[in-house]
């Protein structure tokens, strides 16, 4: 089944990340495969350590950066595919969960003869299928990291996902540079430490494995430490060993039988199991003592006697260290690929705004809504405190759309203008467009902003012009009657007066109300007094020359300003920017939304316009003879 | 997440689902089921009685008379055997084994002793909580079978001369290694069995083998000991069981388990019961993917660990016990796996509670280490702010047990966590050492024993 790669430089096998090594990622690790990234940056990697992703059933590309640049790193939905189609990687780290870890570890040993080491991050593995891919790895002779492991990192080479913490770790541990010291641990979060230990008492970390604290990992702390032995770089090694399992005599033979001749600094966590109740079950699945041979202090004692360099305690782990590493008198010559300097790796600019170490002018400014905390506010009021206190719509619209809250007599005149022009019937423009849109099969808000966008100066709109024109005969201090044969001067028709039937004998009820309600519940009506003697003046000419509908809003609006005595220029702003007509337009939405849910309920179908209902005139084309 | 001990009837009831010859026959009576609603909260059970026991007994045998029809027949003189089943064994030299009694005298027996503490030949004290009833099985026969997990695979061992002194005639135990992707072998097991069974028995005690291999398997036990089991005319009957599951291998197992016992619990070893503090604990634990433990070793000692980490956490506890003031150490616990500021306050406060409930009787100081490696992410400065919460909370009270606080700690943010416990500590008066990555992890072990 296996692919047989195309050009992989046959690497030792000692030696499973190199400076060109390339892996594949199972699951989409945005944060993981980023750090991996950066660490490549820092290091002056010539190509990038991660070539392919594979996020199950998903096709692709994910971006991410290299240093500044973005660039795209392919996306398969198997890892047959990912296989194929990349075969310069041979390395898999797989992040699948404990529960499909087995398979897709399965799955990618298929591929031996390409895929060589794999690391298992999932914590949780179940011990039998453990054991069922050390024996599959073996056999295939693929290298396996975990399960439950952070994984490793080969200094200035590749770093297995997480592995060594931020970047700024990573370069205070001098893990962006090969040292001389082979490192390997079973805890991933003990190795970061471990790497601080060596960074700080030798010339550094060469490479560290963590083989994760599974009672049955894939690979050994023994399995690592030959790598180390038959590594020429390697001049010296560190090992952090664990209660439990017998896995460090493996270690203390070998140094006897002379398989490992490196100088090895070893300690066995776990020594404080003497003074705890019997069975405790430290961190990791593995570190439970079942028997003295298990315990941490047994190991210690056999791992001294066999030749391992032991200190007294972990707090003697450094000096021992630094005591071997003296003695070995090397002299550190950097390596050609490191001469350059490191590069530094750019910060998100998420984290350092979060940190306060970065600032950027805005593009936008918000006066009104604040998502940003922890709770929602309107114009400073906490949205529990709107619900709580029960605030109406009014209430809500004067927070949105004045910052503040306004009156109850102004809210509910807002509400009762909100209720009167919800909707006028299914022959009126924006209606009309709502339906035809809605019937041709469009959406909601297609068909409602096509309502929408109707309104204007002759449907819906005469609120604002209303507004504007009476407020300015005010203004210019002309009586009723100056201001109507101004009008009729200009040739202009009054915005806000004149209705298609209605009269002052048969008069609208949705201005009798409005006009009720003002007089009673308004401080006072200034424009609207004004408003009626001019139609005392027009309806004179013609019976249906009222204030109708919207004029009666418009005008009724400018008197609620008046009243809540805002200053002149905030009250011409709003009019000047057509606000005003938004008390229509969000009544009016409310019809048209009813309108579109009753066409679309009745399965209504495309209309056509009867062709007998339009004129056809066409211009005449002359024949040419 | 590991290898963790099964109750005997909860591993019997998983094997009665996959044995063909075996049903399960059990009963169990423990005090959770007799004492009052409330008296399940507080934990203050009453005494039970024997009636109560008798009458509980033959409620089961009325509701299911098909899987408790033997309690009918030892009320009309039938026998049972009767014993503790708390993680414990040598039950008969412990002298907690019933034998061979009826209902009524195995009633009067469990009732005798149901909620008495008793210390076992080993040392152990606690409280008998949980009794398992079973059928008595004449037998002359005694054989021993166990599995055990390994590196290598899983090992299958047998003996003729099972029962209590099995560990003495341990060189009659045969074993069969068994690689990780392969089955027992057949012929192995039969010529094994022809040396130690007798004639009539080979057949039966075969099937029972590879049924228990299966057994394993299916179910994730990790260690299994079938100590004795004897053969029946209705086949195979295992008398004695202690068990071992892997708890990773829950999600492919659960419907067998959940088949079998309902919820398959892992109860903590026998005498150790949960402090009203690690309850809480274990239950912070469950809030979140973060890792909160405690144990409580010594509530008189000296030295309060409160380490960052689970490698880290065992690294502290095995440096004071290298040291030599292992006795002093009060708590073994973690908090890891970037736990939320509030998280990490409730588990500060349970601590810092627990720390200042009384003085040194010697009026020594205590020592507060607030220790931890370099975390990989976890943001340092947003888990000291949890610690300081509390700090503030109890400060008065660690300043009357004379509280010493030792800091160390790497890793993301770690300057602006330093910085910030080193302020609140001596805004609050209380004395504090900080230290960073620069000094080694383990040091402020030292310096805080060579305070005092």
């Amino acid at each position: 089944m296996g692919t047989v790669s195309a050009i992989r430089p046959k690497a030792k096998t000692y030696e499973i990340f190199t400076r060109q090594t390339k892996a594949l990622i199972f699951g989409l690790q945005v944060k993981a495969i980023q750090r991996m990234l950066d660490f490549d940056y820092a290091i002056n990697r010539s190509q990038p350590s991660v070539a392919a992703i594979v996020n199950p059933g998903k096709t692709g590309n994910h971006k991410v950066f290299l240093g500044t640049k973005e660039i795209l790193i392919p996306v398969f939905p198997t890892i047959a595919q990912a296989i194929v189609n990349c075969p310069d990687m041979d390395v898999m780290i797989n992040f699948a969960s404990h529960r499909s870890a087995f398979q897709t570890t399965l799955e990618a040993l298929e591929f031996s003869e390409q895929i060589r080491t794999i690391v298992i991050i999932a914590e949780g593995v179940p011990e039998g299928k453990a054991k069922r891919l050390r024996v599959l790895s073996k056999d295939k002779d693929v290298n396996l990291i975990g399960p439950a492991t952070v994984g490793g990192i080969k200094a200035g080479a590749f770093k297995v996902g997480n592995t060594g913490g931020t970047i700024e770790n990573i370069m205070e541990s001098n893990l962006h540079k090969p040292g001389s010291v082979g490192f390997v641990s079973k805890s991933g979060g003990m190795s970061n430490e471990c790497y601080n230990i060596i960074a700080r008492n030798t010339n550094g970390v060469y490479e560290g494995i963590a083989i994760g604290g599974d009672a049955y990992p894939g690979s050994t702390l023994l399995d690592h430490l030959l790598r180390y032995e038959a590594d020429p770089h390697v001049k010296m090694m560190v090992c952090l060993g664990e209660v439990g399992g017998e896995e460090e005599y493996k270690v203390a033979d070998a140094v006897k039988d002379e398989k490992l001749t490196k100088p090895l600094v070893m300690w066995v966590t776990g020594t404080c199991a003497s003074v705890m109740p019997r069975e405790v079950q430290f961190g990791h699945a593995g570190a439970k003592a079942g028997s003295e041979r298990e315990s941490a202090a047994f190991k210690n004692r056999v791992l001294k006697e066999s030749g391992v360099i032991v200190p007294q305690s972990f707090n003697d782990f450094d000096k021992v260290i630094k005591q071997t590493f003296d003695k070995l008198l090397i002299e550190y010559i950097t390596p050609k690929d490191h001469e350059k300097e490191p590069n530094r790796v750019p910060e998100d600019y998420a984290s350092l705004a979060a940190a306060g170490a970065v600032r950027r002018p805005s593009n936008f400014r918000c006066t009104i809504c604040d998502d940003s905390g922890d709770e929602l506010l309107y114009a400073g009021h906490k949205i529990s405190h709107v619900i709580e206190n029960n605030y109406s719509i009014g209430d809500v619209i004067g927070l949105l759309w004045f910052k503040e809250k306004l009156p109850p007599w102004a809210t509910q005149f807002m509400e009762m203008v909100l209720k009167l022009t919800a909707d006028h019937g299914p022959a009126v423009s924006g209606a009309h467009n709502t339906i035809v849109t809605a019937r041709a099969g469009r959406d909601l808000m297609s068909s409602v902003a096509s309502g929408l966008l109707t309104i204007g100066p002759r449907f819906g709109g005469a609120v604002a012009g209303a507004a504007i024109q009476f407020k300015d005969a005010v203004d210019s201090r002309l009586s009723p009657k100056e201001f109507v044969s101004k009008m009729k001067k200009e040739n202009k028709n009054i915005q806000g007066i004149g209705h298609r039937v209605k009269s002052l004998t048969n008069p609208d009820m949705r201005v009798k109300l409005l006009k009720e309600y003002a007089v009673q519940k308004f401080p006072f009506t200034t424009l609207l007094s004004y408003a009626l003697e001019v139609e005392a003046i027009t309806t004179m000419k013609k019976e249906t020359l009222i204030l109708n509908v919207d004029g009666a809003i418009g005008i009724l609006c400018v008197d609620m300003m008046y009243a809540l005595e805002w200053p002149e220029k905030r009250i011409c702003s709003i009019i000047d920017c057509g606000g005003l007509n938004g008390l229509f337009v969000l009544g009016r939405t409310m019809g048209m939304i009813g309108h579109y849910i009753d066409q679309v309920t009745q399965q209504n179908g495309l209309y056509r316009h009867p062709w007998d209902d339009i004129m056809y005139d066409l211009p005449k084309v002359q024949k040419i003879h | 997440m590991a290898q963790k001990s099964v109750s005997e009837c909860d591993a019997k009831k998983i094997l009665a689902k996959i044995l063909d010859d075996y049903n399960g026959e059990l009963a169990v009576i423990d005090t959770a089921s007799f004492c009052s609603e409330s008296g399940k909260k507080t934990g203050d059970f009453q005494s039970v009685t024997k009636d109560e026991i008798k009458k509980k007994l033959l409620c089961l045998a009325a509701s299911d008379s098909t899987t408790y029809g033997w309690l009918n027949e030892a009320n009309n003189g039938g026998k049972l055997v009767a014993k503790p089943d708390q993680l414990f064994g040598k039950r008969g030299k412990n002298n907690l084994f019933c034998l061979g009694k009826n209902l009524e005298e195995t009633a009067k027996w469990t009732a005798a002793k149901i909620n008495q503490q008793v210390t076992l030949d080993s040392g152990v004290t606690g409280i008998l909580k949980k009794f398992i009833i079973e059928p008595m099985v004449p037998h002359d026969q005694e054989y021993y079978a166990a599995i055990k997990s390994n590196e290598h695979g899983d090992t299958l061992y047998l003996s003729a001369s099972g029962g209590m002194d099995i560990e003495e005639n341990w060189d009659t135990v045969k074993s069969i290694h068994v690689a990780p992707l392969e089955k027992p072998d057949e012929d192995e097991i039969e010529s094994i069995l022809l040396d130690i069974c007798s004639w009539s028995e080979i057949a039966s005690v075969k099937k029972f083998i590879l049924q228990l291999w299966d057994a394993y398997q299916q179910a994730g036990f990790a260690y299994l000991e079938i100590n004795p089991f004897t053969v029946t005319d209705k086949g195979v009957i295992p008398l004695d069981c202690v068990a071992k599951a892997d708890d990773t291998a829950e999600f492919e197992c659960q419907s067998l388990w959940c088949d079998a016992v309902g919820e398959l619990k892992f109860p903590p070893p026998f005498g150790q019961e949960l402090s009203k503090e690690e309850l809480y604990v274990k239950h912070l634990d469950s809030l979140s993917g973060a890792s909160l433990k405690l144990k409580l070793l010594n509530p008189d000692g000296r030295i309060w660990n409160m380490v960052a980490g689970g490698g880290a956490s065992v690294i502290y506890a095995d440096t004071v016990a290298d040291m030599g003031a292992g006795r002093e150490l009060a708590v073994y616990g973690e908090y890891s796996g970037d736990p939320s500021r509030q998280l990490t306050y409730e588990y500060a406060k349970t601590l810092m509670d627990l720390m200042t409930k009384k003085p040194d009787p010697q009026k020594r100081p205590k020592l507060l280490l607030i220790g931890g490696g370099i975390a990989n992410f976890t943001d340092v400065a947003k888990t000291f702010t949890g610690i300081i919460m509390a700090m503030e909370e109890f400060a008065d009270r660690l300043k009357k047990v004379n509280t010493y606080i030792y800091v160390r700690r790497g890793g993301p943010n770690y300057k602006a966590g330093l910085k910030i416990i080193k302020d609140a500590g001596e805004k609050l008066g209380l004395p504090i050492a900080v230290f960073g990555p620069e000094t080694h992890m383990t040091d402020i072990v030292r310096m805080a024993l060579e305070q005092g």
